[in-house]
C-alpha cells in the first residue's frame, strides 16, 4: 500500500535530515560558526563505529563510542582553532573547509579508499506485501528521542539557560558571570558529538569511505538554512516540512527529484522567510504574548 | 573608609580609537556615586571597561583591594560587580524568571536577595515572571535588568543610564528602590547618567566627565545645585 510506503519514506527522510542537521544547527545557532567540516565529523563517527564493531564491540556501544570520540575531537579542534573564530561567520567557512579537507584526505591516507562495512542490523518487517528495514524505522524513533533530549537540555537545565543567554547577548551573559568561551567550547563539542553519533548510526547502512560525509552535507545545510538560527524549533520544523516534500517526490519521481525538491523548497523559504522557520516562530511567539 | 573601587589612569576605546583616557576615580564602600556628562563623551566606554567587556590599554583597576585589571569579565562578576547595561540588556526570548536565574549564577550565598525580594520591589515582574523579557515595556525591562543584577548579591552595582527612555514616574520608583537597597544592605552603587533629576535624587557624590576623562568632582551640597550640574551636562 502506497500509504505505508509514504510513511516509511517520510520516517526515513525525516530522521536522515534531523540527524544530519542537528549538530550543525546547534553550532551555527549558538556560535554563528558555519562548520563545513560537519560532514567529515560524521564520517569520523562512521569510521569509529565500523572499526569498533570490526574489533568485536557491540554496535550500540560502538555508536556511543563514535559520539564520545568525535565529541572529544571537536573539543580539541575548538581549543586549537575554532576559539579564534568566535563570531567570525565567514572566516569560519574557510577554516572549517580546510579542516574538512585535512580530515577526508587524512583518512584516505590512513585507511585507504574504503572500509569493509557491516550489514544493516535488525532485518526487516513486511507490511502489506512490502518490506521495510527495521533499523531505519528505529532511526526515526532515535531522531525523535534525540530532539526530546536536546529540548530538555536547552530548556530545562542550567547549561541550556546559560547557553541561550550566551546565544542572545554574549557580552551581557559574560558580565552575568557566565564563562561564554567555555559555553562555546561545550557547544562545539556537543555539535561534534552529535555529528559523530549520526555517523555511527548510519555507518551500518552505507559504504564507509572518506567521502561518507558528503551524502549528509547538502541535506544538513538545507535543513539548517530552512530552519534558521534556532537549533530546536528550526531544525524540527524544517526536518518535518522537507521530509514530507522529499518523501512525496521520492515516491513519485525518485531520489534525484527528491533532492532537487529540497533545494527548491530552500530557495522558496529563503525568499519568503529570510530567517527561516525559527524567525517566523519567534516573531509569532513575541507577538502572541503581547505587551 | 576603605575604597571598594579604585580606577587609576585607565585608557580605553574601540580598536585604535581612544575614547577614555587618564581616567581616575575612587569609590568608598556604601557610597552612591554618579558619573555625569553629555552623550558620547565615553561614559559607557568606561563602564564597559570596568565590567571587563572592553580591555583597558593602560592603567589599573582595583576592586576590594584586588587588582582586577587583567581579570576576565565573567570573573569580575564572580568577584562581586553587578552590571545593569545601557538599554537594559535583558535577554529578550528568555522569560523574566529565566533572566533572573542568569543573574543568580554568581550569588554564592543564595540568601540575601532572593527572587521574592526583587519581586517585592517590582511587583510587575512577579505578575510577568513567565513572560518573555522582550515583550516587557521599557520601564519593566529596566526593573528586570536591575533585579537581575541584584539577585547576584553584588558588592558594587554599576548602572549605565538605567532610566534611558523610560517614563518619569518609573524613574522615581527605580531611584527610590536603589536608595533603599543602598541603605538597607549597604550596597555600593556607581551609576552613569545625564538625567539631572535622577543624579540629584540618588547621588551622594558626582564625578563630571568630559572628552573621555574626569574633569571635576561635585560633593555634598553642590550635588543639589542645579546650575553646577547643568554646566557639566550642557551641550
Amino acid at each position: 500500500m502506497a500509504i505505508f510506503e509514504l510513511i516509511y519514506q517520510f520516517m526515513n527522510n525525516f530522521s536522515f535530515l534531523i540527524l544530519s542537521a542537528v549538530g550543525l544547527a546547534i553550532i551555527f545557532g549558538m556560535m554563528g560558526i558555519i562548520n563545513l567540516a560537519h560532514g567529515e565529523f560524521i564520517m569520523l563517527g562512521a569510521y569509529i563505529t565500523t572499526l569498533a564493531t570490526a574489533s568485536g564491540v557491540p554496535l550500540p556501544l560502538a555508536i556511543l563510542l563514535a559520539a564520545a570520540g568525535v565529541g572529544v575531537f571537536g573539543l580539541i579542534v575548538d581549543r586549537l582553532i575554532i576559539n579564534r573564530l568566535y563570531g567570525r561567520t565567514l572566516d569560519s567557512v574557510v577554516v572549517t573547509w580546510g579542516i574538512s579537507m585535512i580530515l577526508s584526505q587524512g583518512i584516505l591516507i590512513i585507511f585507504g579508499p574504503s572500509l569493509e562495512g557491516s550489514s544493516t542490523p535488525l532485518g526487516s518487517i513486511s507490511i502489506a506485501g512490502a518490506t521495510y528495514s527495521t533499523y531505519r524505522i528505529l532511526l526515526f524513533f532515535i531522531a525523535i528521542v534525540m530532539l526530546g533530549i536536546i529540548y530538555w537540555l536547552f530548556m530545562h537545565t542550567k547549561f541550556g539557560l546559560y547557553s541561550r543567554a550566551t546565544m542572545q547577548k554574549h557580552d551581557i551573559a559574560n558580565t552575568m558571570g557566565i564563562n561564554t568561551n567555555k559555553m562555546y567550547s561545550l557547544t562545539f563539542m556537543l555539535g561534534a558529538a552529535l555529528a559523530g553519533l549520526t555517523g555511527g548510526l548510519y555507518a551500518p547502512t552505507m559504504a564507509v569511505s572518506p567521502t561518507f560525509g558528503s551524502a549528509f552535507l547538502m541535506p544538513s545545510f538545507v535543513t539548517v538554512i530552512v530552519g534558521g538560527a534556532n537549533p530546536l524549533i528550526g531544525t524540527s520544523l524544517s526536518g518535518g516540512v522537507l521530509g514530507v516534500v522529499n518523501s512525496i517526490l521520492d515516491i513519485l519521481w525518485g531520489t534525484f527529484y527528491g533532492r532537487l525538491g529540497l533545494l527548491v523548497v530552500a530557495i522558496i523559504v529563503i525568499r519568503l522567510l529570510p530567517l527561516g522557520f525559527s524567525g517566523l516562530v519567534e516573531k509569532k511567539l513575541m507577538r502572541g504574548r503581547g505587551i | 573608609m576603605i575604597a571598594i573601587l579604585k580606577v587609576n589612569n585607565i585608557v580605553s576605546g574601540y580598536g585604535k580609537v581612544i575614547v577614555v583616557r587618564d581616567f581616575n576615580i575612587e569609590i568608598e564602600k556604601g557610597e552612591i556615586v554618579s558619573i555625569i556628562g553629555r552623550n558620547g563623551i565615553g561614559k559607557s566606554t568606561f563602564v564597559k571597561t570596568l565590567v571587563g567587556i572592553l580591555p583597558n590599554k593602560e592603567g589599573s583597576i582595583f576592586f576590594k583591594e584586588q587588582d582586577i585589571t587583567n581579570v576576565k569579565a565573567h570573573e569580575r562578576a564572580w568577584s562581586g560587580i553587578g552590571y545593569v547595561p545601557q538599554g537594559h540588556g535583558v535577554f529578550p526570548t528568555l522569560t523574566v524568571e529565566e533572566n533572573l536565574m542568569t543573574g543568580q549564577l554568581i550569588n554564592k550565598k543564595k540568601s540575601n536577595l532572593d527572587f521574592n525580594l526583587v519581586y517585592d520591589y517590582f511587583p510587575r515582574l512577579r505578575e510577568r515572571k513567565k513572560q518573555k523579557a522582550g515583550t516587557l515595556s521599557g520601564g519593566e525591562q529596566a526593573a528586570l535588568a536591575i533585579s537581575r543584577a541584584l539577585v547576584g548579591n553584588p558588592d558594587l552595582l554599576v548602572l549605565d543610564e538605567p532610566t534611558e527612555g523610560i517614563q518619569p514616574n518609573i524613574v522615581h520608583h527605580i531611584s527610590d528602590i536603589i536608595t533603599k537597597i543602598n541603605q538597607d544592605l549597604g550596597l555600593t552603587v556607581l551609576f552613569v547618567e545625564q538625567h539631572i533629576g535622577l543624579i540629584q535624587q540618588m547621588s551622594q557624590r558626582c564625578y563630571a566627565m568630559d572628552k573621555g576623562t574626569i574633569v571635576g568632582e561635585i560633593q555634598n551640597e553642590e550635588v543639589k545645585n542645579y546650575e553646577i550640574l547643568k554646566r557639566y551636562l550642557a551641550v
